[in-house]
């Protein structure tokens, strides 16, 4: 004798449920506290100008070093800005609940990181051009700096984001932090100078920007993946 | 014949002691052997004089470097993918062996760049990815070693591990991808360019270097074991730790 299967009620989940629910929550924050995408972008400035007050300024040296250094600068901000990814809802028990949640955790991860591309990455692009100017570097070359920024930094916030999750609670902190994702980021470092420096020397930016556009495909399929993996195990 | 039987701690402790020896035996024939073809036997190269015979160690190194994060990585699938325990033992055990190889390797590579290249170091496609390699190596041992909770470190760094798992084809293929300094290989399932002594030699030391890492990985996860286990039963009825 087999009893009815009972009708089981529960609320479904879906990957953009998530996604977009994470992303609007986390906006919403940073909206409220805007002083931390404020210091971000504060932060590059400063590295940026920080070098041809060290080095010299001379404008051919500022021109010839300035691509690698803005993007050099735009790197370490972000990776600054990555401990307020996850700490704050990890501390506060938030993280967990989301666990619970009957989405999945690939969509609000990434929604998480996504809201944290654009108070981080995507300002820092945005000012690029603007840093550029002072290292004295011709238009075209400020619009390749800014979109391999554009490319580059969203893959910056995929990786960092993971490394972010795996170091939660760890010992260490923000040492253990850059051991981890700073090795990570240098590909992308490479190609996304090598873009803007091409440019500025007269060769074509293209096989750069190509590359970091694949970097960019590869990290947004597998990388939410891994970032979901490594909270669930934060939390477990 | 279970294959199961041992990827249990307590049972893999013994067969890991009793194999450890005679990997290390091997390794020290072999190298004996390699040395001597690589150090005696092989001829002079006609471009690079008496300085390419660094290779019998630096290739080996290399190779091993690569082949032994790719063993670690496998490792760490399985600690993922089926929560065992032997296999995150095993993977924390490879690690620091695998960042010796890429010390060794990057170091070698530095004393043979230097009269042959006239440069210790250049900012290469391979030797940056070969050294992204060795940080990736220390962030998995911090990793692994920064929590409270052994299995939470076995896990994050395991994940750690298998995202960097996308550099070991960079590494490989770097000097094709990119024109670099360093030079292409000089052997592969094809053939060879090489003079049949080289390559011998090269070979019985790449084989002398696998058979040192499974020793050195075996004595290590015995370690590893004994700290981990060490509130078990079976781990106080050893005549070792009973002592």
């Amino acid at each position: 004798m087999s009893a009815p299967a009972p009708k089981r009620h529960q609320a479904s989940g879906s990957f953009s449920g998530g996604f977009s629910w994470a992303m609007a929550r986390d906006l919403r924050l940073a909206w409220r506290h805007p002083d931390e995408a404020v210091l971000t972008v504060a932060f590059f400035a400063l590295v940026a100008s920080l070098f041809p007050l060290g080095i010299g300024a001379e404008p051919q040296l500022l021109a010839r070093i300035g691509p690698g250094v803005i993007w050099v600068g735009a790197l370490l901000a972000a990776f600054l800005a990555l401990p307020g990814l996850f700490a704050a809802d990890y501390a506060d028990g938030s993280l967990e609940q989301m666990t619970l949640s009957p989405h999945p955790a690939l969509g609000w991860a990434a929604g998480k990181v996504a809201a944290h591309w654009i108070v981080s990455g995507l300002p820092l692009t945005l000012l690029s051009p603007l840093i550029g100017l002072q290292y004295g570097l011709s238009p075209d070359t400020l619009g390749v700096q800014a979109l391999s920024l554009l490319i580059g930094t969203p893959v910056l916030s995929l990786l960092g984001g993971a490394c972010a999750a795996l170091a939660l609670g760890a010992r260490g902190g923000g040492m253990l932090l850059a051991l981890l994702a700073l090795p990570l980021f240098v590909p992308v470092l490479i190609f996304g100078a090598g873009a803007a420096e091409a440019q500025a020397t007269g060769l074509s930016a293209t096989p750069h920007l190509s590359l970091l556009g694949a970097a960019l495909i590869a990290a947004l399929v597998g990388l939410p993946v891994a970032v979901g993996a490594a909270v669930r195990i934060a939390v477990d | 014949m279970n294959w199961f039987h041992f990827s249990s701690p307590s049972t893999f402790y013994g067969l890991a002691g009793r194999l450890a020896p005679w990997f290390f035996i091997l390794a020290t024939a072999l190298a004996a052997w390699g040395l001597y073809l690589g150090l005696l036997v092989a001829p002079t190269d006609a471009q690079q004089g008496e300085v390419y015979r660094v290779i019998f160690i630096h290739v080996p190194t290399a190779w091993m470097s690569m082949f032994l994060y790719f063993i670690m990585a496998c490792y760490c699938a399985l600690t993922l993918v089926f929560n065992t325990r032997l296999s995150a033992m095993m993977a924390r055990a490879i690690a620091p062996t695998g960042a010796m190889f890429t010390f060794i390797a990057l170091w070698t590579g530095a004393f043979w760049g230097r009269p042959t290249w006239g440069t210790y170091w250049v900012w290469d496609a391979r030797l940056t990815s070969e050294l992204v390699l060795l940080f990736l190596y220390f962030g998995y041992m911090s990793l692994a070693n920064a929590f409270e909770d052994p299995r939470r470190g076995d896990r994050a760094a395991a994940l750690l591990a298998l995202i960097g798992v996308v550099n070991l084809p960079i590494i490989y293929f770097s000097v094709q991808w990119w024109n670099t300094l360093h030079q292409g290989s000089s052997v592969s399932f094809k053939g060879t360019s090489m003079h049949v002594t080289m390559l011998t030699g090269m070979l019985v030391m790449s084989a002398s270097a696998w058979m040192y890492a499974i020793g050195a990985t075996l004595v290590r996860v015995r370690s590893v074991i004994l700290e981990r286990e060490r509130r078990a039963q079976w781990i106080r009825n050893l005549p070792e730790a009973s002592a």
